[in-house]
């Protein structure tokens, strides 16, 4: 509202676009409409090709961690081996077991990897930069991974195996546990920017670079929503639904070929998705250390002209993966150097410590916003 | 008839065929399950409606609290007692069955009538749209306050009362039938896993732990 009036409009390829085309002679509907599926395919594009990337960096990482040299053969420093791991994945035999329920076990992997895309929907890379500036934002994105446990004790019921329906249940319960403090550390940073909407919350964020991120209003806050969108991508150390010594691989036992292929993927566009939005509310999103406006300013340069706006809007989005990539790293080294917790101590820290901390983050915060609306976007 | 008008069209139908043929799955279906599923399905189509009504926080919260806490409660309960049990045949079956289809057909035919007979304000006000979370919002904190507040009191009365049904040791007898609660289900104080073995052994029990021979 106030925030966006300020900040310039920035880069905006939508409203180039339509002009384009209906310079060509389109209505406005027509043209609408043949823009409407370009973000969405690049957005589809970069997920994937962001798992590519977060695959070869895990096992990179890990070999790293564990003293040995990894991936090397396939392409320079092994850059192709998360393609070699994919195409072995499309081509292996699809197999539903004999006892297992075909329907069930083929619709389960689907109704986990769907909400996950669906929420790059609300995922900013610019001021103009996302498929869609929905009001609703960050909330939408809530609900949509309250979805994901529904597929999780599909599939683990219909495997017919004890061990994937265990591992089900246990997806659904860490699910559920862990979007209550998680919902509760979002609800803190949404009064502070008094919107739901993820660019609004950049917005809020830029005024003054690095000092303005809300890591430094929050950090409590940012602690519990990294301990929790870890235990939501079922991360170690909260791996506990595929925990192998237990469950040999949890919900996932029975799958094979590209319906493993769809966890696997679900599973890294997760963390990547949660990276982005951990980059989002706490480290400035799109967001320079030094804000581009006082730079353009420095250099002499207006924001408005082109130049600068396609820079301005590169930038953004280099700095937005940059901040995703290194927490990806971070719950990668994460991975490969924590052990993994009982499922009691799992449901424990969930229940009775992040829950009241972050109930006694969001009172605090509200005191101070009362106390201090200069500093706490009154 | 514009292409946006048209595409909310197809969207009403399918949604609305979503919900109707889904929720007469959860009713006729015979395996509990998939009933279950089927209403994680009819949630969704309902969120969607709402979408297209440019509620998008309604939606959004209906997709959180129905599909996501109670849908997922309730599969979760069916898996963890889904036993295989023959239950006995109930006399009559086809008379009750006739009994409660006649009763069903009954309300569906009185809210048809109300459907058709009230004057609905069609347009009804203009849509808030994105300023809905805001009007929601401020309703809630003025002319809504006391069921808003009832509401909770409720759920806190609820929430206490689940917790004394599921902690039986602070009672003897059950709560329900009356009887002697069965000790064996009683919580123990924690039983540490891994047993000092200086202590175990001067217990003169085997030590759980044995460490290099």
């Amino acid at each position: 509202m106030e925030t966006t009036t300020l900040v310039s409009s920035g880069l905006d390829l939508q409203a180039s676009f339509v002009d384009t085309l209906q310079g060509l002679g389109l209505s406005p509907g027509a043209a609408r409409l043949l823009w409407l599926p370009l973000p969405m395919v690049t957005v589809l594009v970069a997920a994937v090709v962001g798992v590519l990337v977060n695959v070869w960096l895990e096992r990179k990482i890990s070999a790293a961690v564990q003293q040995r040299i990894g991936p090397e053969y396939a392409g320079p420093l092994g850059v192709l081996q998360p393609m070699a791991d994919g195409l072995k994945l499309v081509f292996k035999e699809d197999i539903i077991p004999a006892r297992a329920d075909g329907l069930l076990f083929t619709l389960g992997p689907v109704l986990v990897l769907v909400p996950v895309i669906l929420s790059w929907l609300v995922v900013p890379f610019g001021q103009n930069l996302l498929i869609s500036n929905v009001g609703v934002g960050i909330f939408l994105w809530i609900s949509l991974s309250s979805i994901q446990p529904i597929g999780l004790l599909m599939s683990g019921y219909s495997s017919n195996n004890k061990y994937s329906l265990l591992g089900g249940l246990r997806a659904a319960a860490q699910s559920i546990s862990y979007e209550i403090p998680l919902a509760l550390a979002v609800l803190a940073i949404v009064m502070m920017s008094n919107s739901l909407s993820t660019v609004d919350i950049v917005n809020q964020q830029n005024g003054a670079g690095i000092l303005s991120w809300n890591i430094w209003r929050q950090p409590v806050g940012f602690v519990i929503f990294w301990i929790c969108a870890l235990a939501e991508c079922e991360r170690l150390p909260f791996d506990l639904p595929e925990a192998e010594e237990e469950l040999v691989a949890g919900y996932q036992t029975e799958y094979s070929g590209m319906k493993f292929a769809l966890f696997y993927l679900g599973s890294y566009i997760n963390l990547v998705l949660s990276a982005l939005m951990v980059s989002v509310l706490y480290l400035g999103g799109w967001g320079f250390p030094v804000p581009v406006e006082w730079l353009a300013g420095w250099l002499g340069q207006s924001v408005d002209a082109p130049v600068v706006q396609v820079i301005t809007a590169s930038t953004g989005i280099v700095m937005t993966v940059l901040k995703a990539y290194l927490l990806v790293f971070f719950a990668i080294l994460l991975r490969w150097t924590v052990p993994r917790v009982r499922i009691d101590q799992l449901l424990d820290l969930g229940w009775k410590f992040l829950l009241p901390i972050a109930l006694v983050n969001l009172l605090v915060t509200a005191a101070l916003k009362l106390a201090f609306p200069m500093a706490f976007g009154g | 008839m514009t292409l946006a008008s048209t595409i909310q069209q197809l969207c009403f139908l399918v949604l609305a065929a979503v919900v109707v043929v889904g929720a007469l799955g959860v009713v006729l279906l015979p395996n509990i399950v998939y009933s279950a599923f089927l209403l994680g399905g009819v949630f969704l189509g309902v969120a969607g409606l709402y979408l297209l009504l440019n509620a998008s926080f309604v939606a959004a919260a209906q997709i959180l609290v129905y599909v996501g806490a109670v849908n997922v409660l309730i599969l979760f309960a069916i898996m963890l007692v889904n036993k295989k049990e023959n239950l006995a045949a109930i006399p009559g079956l086809l008379l009750r069955r006739l009994l409660s289809g006649g009763v069903c057909a009954g309300l569906f035919v009185l809210l048809l009538r109300v459907a058709f007979t009230t004057h609905w304000a069609l347009p009804g006000p203009l849509p808030v749209g994105e300023e809905a979370t805001i009007r929601i919002g401020e309703h809630l904190f003025s002319d809504y306050l006391l069921p808003f507040e009832l509401a909770s009191v409720l759920l806190l009365m609820a929430m206490i009362g689940a917790i004394v049904l599921a902690r039986r040791d602070v009672y003897s007898s059950d709560v329900i039938t009356g009887e002697p609660v069965d000790q064996g289900l009683i919580e123990k104080t924690r039983t540490p896993l891994l047993i000092d073995p200086s202590a175990a052994t001067a217990a003169g029990a085997q030590p759980l732990l044995e460490t290099t021979p």
